[in-house]
């Protein structure tokens, strides 16, 4: 009997498949972190010795890491992949800025409408994205192949039933599905399968002294010099680390000295706190990701 | 042993976890949400600001203090609101044995689709009783559901124990009832617990009131019950998702594996159709191996060039599966829009769609009292016994034997939507025998001698649009110009051959269905064949165009409004409707779905039938029907 990693495995490469056969124009959504970085690996093994059959694309609100930049240019570069770059340029000329207009507007300009942007640009019937179930109670219902309409919405009431490993993948014109074939993942799964599979992540996921300031309760890194430092505030030097990595201002960090795999799988283990909490995004309100889903949020 | 290397030890272990799907059934009142809840809880599966938040909001929905547990899967706004589980939801906790996945699903019986969702790709199923209540109609439902979707292993979980003194006496009752009825409908494995989710009773911490019983608790059991995969005894069973092919040399058929066990140099054949050859290479990924079991996504590339599509299923040729396109099956309808006889739908089996109809619902089931009554359709949430044709052999198991081959869903072809689901009970001998007669003279021969490109002009439109008249002028003028046509209307077919038919949604789908049937043979005859219905639904009249070739099904709309239509009133009919004397009438109280690309819309509301029966015939002569 199949242990749950190699479980895991074979649903998610089975969806992968069953996505890329079924529909005609599929793009996988890169968002640099480690469950996109798990998600990229299953992949190419789902596919191999051929190369997947879609290209990847980053809808980039241009407040990422520098080091998930690098990354993610790097990794492009090593596997020679087809990488698409989409930037909400109406937000730029905006100015949209997390800081002056605030997490939901930011989130809401940078990244779900430049999403919507870059799907329509192409003309994507099909987008693969890392979310897990076990992130947020209103993720728990969303099913594996959740349909958007042509306006890209999500109708948590009318969803399609999913039975066995049967998917539904029928779209009409300028309807599309997303695609999660991490849904049945847990932190640890994600952590676990990294480490046994040896796939490359974002530094910022190991402890390094790093600059960062105190702010509402979370540490922020200073990642530019676009961070502005209120009275009372100042930027010091501590051994942090990030469980999950969005954009800097929005993304809090917890201090740590896991500086291997196995540390920081350990000290998750041990650890008391779920992984979005250093997510400012959820906390605007109860119901919150509910609502930012159905607008067309991944 | 240094720090990092116990570390590495342990997650080492973690690795090889197992993995248990569940599915809990039960309604809010029997305490549900609280018995998962306090799974998580008592196991540490719940971080600390996840329980600062279950204690914030708990303080809300029980003033009077504790932990309200069912805060924490009630997901969806509506659902808070409402109070009451509608989807399904799946948790996610492990242990140091296991990692599990449950399946969350409501009670009542208008979500039996919900459930029967949970409960088809659960291996164990928990089912909660009230001690107070004891088995109601809705355990036996959920009973009988579980048995359906073939889950062997089931927990009777006996709840609220403390609210009935921990009586042994009172949980003895409860189990040996259960027993009955389980043995009664066939299920194989129970085992019952006598828990008190509120206090956490032999959920995962032993009972220290209930020392009568001295079975697992519920989370000893979840740590150890083995659950055989399904298939894994039997012949290799290859569903093809996709072909791999990177350049000329290399050819890999992808898929995972619903059956048995692939080896390198076994000796396969490919269903349907037989063709043999020996697996060559299997991948795992980038890894290539000797053999891969059951549930594993692989590669394998086949020693010889045999061809092999999406849908097709790679087998252990000494012990091939059945292939057949008619069955018997069990059916679960899971959309506001009925399933109905006739009507064509897609149905995704494995890895491969067919078009599909059912041919007869043989009874409806009861789900609370298990009673067969007759159905002409199954309503959400319904469970029947069908015959389901394919229009195509396919290779299968029967449910019971594999899930995976012999379950399927059903999907609505104008909407998309998945409208139900189906698990084969056993194929229909029928279809074995039925082969067709293949004949000399074909229909090329036989459109030749007539000097005619053989079609069918399908006239649709509201009662009293002109569709009969229209129809008349167009054969009357190609019987002039020497083609040879028939005219099927509606008044004349439902006098003879659909005497037997009335107006209800069923009867209008199979009169469509025979109508175009006979206009297909008409076809076959090399005949211009002219059928003037009203056809109001676009899956029946999509059913015929299917039916026939691309260019042989030219759908003329005549358009004319309901005001028109109402105003001429040939037949009266219209009076009658309004009246209430006449029911199902297309346009008053039965809707009409207008064609969204039909080859001719004709506007009837300002154009003159003379003038658009030319329309036609210019139609026929630009598109070279006439020769």
């Amino acid at each position: 009997m199949l242990g749950n990693l190699d479980r895991l495995e074979a649903e998610s490469i089975h969806i992968i498949r069953e996505a890329a056969a079924q529909l005609g124009k599929p793009v996988m959504l890169y968002s640099i972190g480690k469950d996109s970085s798990v998600m990229l690996h299953l992949a190419m093994k789902a596919f191999y010795p051929a190369r997947p059959p879609f290209p990847l694309m980053h809808v980039d609100t241009t407040w990422k890491f520098r080091e998930m930049i690098e990354f993610r240019d790097q990794r492009a570069r090593e596997m020679g992949f087809d990488l698409i770059v989409h930037v909400n340029q109406d937000g730029v000329r905006q100015g949209i800025n997390p800081f002056v207009h605030g997490s939901a507007v930011h989130t809401d300009v940078m990244k779900t409408q430049g999403l919507k942007q870059a799907l329509d640009k192409y003309g994507f019937d099909a987008a693969f994205g890392g979310a897990r179930r076990d992130e947020e109670k209103s993720r728990a219902k969303e099913r594996v192949f959740s349909f958007r309409s042509a306006n890209h919405r999500w109708d948590p009431k009318n969803q399609r039933p999913e039975l066995w490993n049967l998917y539904n993948g029928r779209v009409s014109q300028g309807e599309s599905i997303r695609v999660f074939p991490l849904s049945n993942w847990t932190e640890l799964d994600v952590w676990l399968y990294i480490r046994r599979e040896n796939i490359p992540v974002v530094p910022l996921y190991f402890a390094a002294p790093r600059p960062v300031v105190q702010r509402g309760g979370a540490w922020l890194m200073a990642d530019d010099d676009r961070l502005q430092l209120a009275p009372g505030e100042r930027i010091e030097e501590r051994w942090v680390r990030f469980r999950t990595l969005g954009c800097w201002p929005l993304t809090g960090a917890v201090e740590s000295r896991a500086e291997t795999l196995d540390e920081i799988i350990h000290e998750m283990l041990v650890s008391r706190s779920s992984e979005r909490q250093g997510r400012l995004i959820d906390h605007d309100q109860a119901g919150s990701m509910e609502r930012k889903k159905q607008e067309g949020y991944f | 042993m240094s720090t990092a290397t116990q570390i590495a030890a342990t997650l080492d272990a973690l690795q090889h976890k197992g993995l248990l799907r569940l599915l809990t059934c039960g309604s809010v009142d029997d305490g549900k949400s609280t018995l998962i809840g306090r799974l998580l809880h008592d196991s540490g599966a719940l971080a600390d600001d996840q329980l600062a938040t279950l204690e914030k909001e708990s303080r809300r929905t029980m003033p009077q203090g504790g932990l309200d547990f069912s805060l924490l899967l009630d997901g969806l706004e509506a659902e808070r609101e409402q109070g009451i589980t509608i989807d399904v939801a799946y948790r996610y906790f492990n242990t140091a044995k296991r990692t599990f996945i449950v399946a969350d699903t409501p009670g009542h019986e208008q979500y039996t689709r919900n459930m029967i969702t949970g409960a088809s790709s659960a291996e164990v199923a928990l089912l909660l009783v009230d001690a107070r209540k004891g088995l109601l109609t809705q355990t036996r439902r959920h009973a009988f559901l579980v048995n359906l979707t073939g889950i062997k292993d089931v927990v009777l979980v006996v709840n609220k124990m403390d609210m009935v003194g921990h009586d042994q006496a009172v949980f003895a009752a409860i189990r040996d009832n259960f027993a009955a009825y389980a043995a009664e409908i066939g299920l194989p494995r129970v085992l019952a617990i006598p828990v008190s989710a509120l206090g956490g009773d032999n959920v995962v911490n032993r009972s220290a009131t209930m020392t009568w019983y001295d079975g697992p608790t519920l989370l000893e059991y979840l740590e150890s019950v083995q659950v055989a995969p399904y298939g894994a005894a039997s012949g290799l069973r290859l569903p093809v998702q996709t072909v791999i092919r990177p350049n000329q040399d290399f050819r890999g058929y992808a898929g995972t594996i619903a059956a048995g066990v692939a080896r390198v140099g076994m000796s396969v054949a490919v269903e349907p159709g037989g063709r043999t050859s020996r697996i060559k290479q299997i991948l795992l990924g980038d890894r290539a191996v000797d053999a891969a079991e059951t549930g594993r996504a692989v590669t394998i590339a086949l020693e010889d060039e045999v061809d092999v599509s999406r849908g097709e299923v790679i087998a252990d040729s000494q012990s091939r599966p059945p292939v057949s396109d008619q069955f018997t099956v069990h059916m679960v309808a899971m959309s506001e829009q009925a399933l109905m006889p006739g009507r064509p739908y897609l149905v995704q089996i494995g890895t491969r769609q067919v078009g599909a109809q059912i041919t007869h619902i043989k009874h409806k089931i009861n789900v609370n009292t298990l009673e067969h009554t007759a159905a002409k359709r199954l309503e959400l949430n319904d469970v029947g016994v069908c015959n389901i044709g394919f229009d195509r052999a396919v290779p299968f198991e029967t449910y019971a034997d594999n899930r995976n081959m012999g379950g399927f869903i059903v999907i609505d072809r104008i909407s998309n939507q998945t409208v139900g689901c189906g698990m084969i009970v056993h194929p229909l001998r029928r279809a074995d025998n039925i082969h067709w007669q293949s004949v000399i003279v074909d229909k090329g021969a036989r459109a030749a001698l007539k000097h005619q490109k053989p079609c069918v002009l399908w006239f649709t439109g509201l009662s009293g649009a002109g569709k009969s008249t229209v129809a008349n002028l167009v054969e009357k003028r190609l019987a002039a110009m020497g083609r040879h046509t028939y005219l099927l209307d509606g008044d004349n077919i439902r006098h003879g051959l659909n005497r037997d038919l009335g107006f209800t949604d069923e009867d209008r789908v199979e009169n469509i269905r025979r109508v175009a049937e006979v206009a297909k043979l008409f076809v076959d005859a090399g005949m211009i064949v002219l059928s003037a219905f009203i056809s109001p639904f676009r899956a029946e009249r999509r059913l015929a165009r299917e039916m026939l070739a691309e260019d042989e099904f030219i759908e003329i709309h005549v358009d004319a409004s309901l005001e028109t239509c109402q105003g001429r009133d040939p037949k009266g009919l219209y009076a009658k409707a309004r009246q209430g004397k006449l029911v199902h009438f297309t346009g008053i109280d039965s809707p009409y779905e207008p064609p969204e690309h039909p080859e001719l819309h004709l506007d009837a509301d300002h154009e003159l039938a003379e003038s658009l029966a030319d329309r036609i015939i210019q139609y026929l002569v630009e598109r070279k029907y006439l020769e």
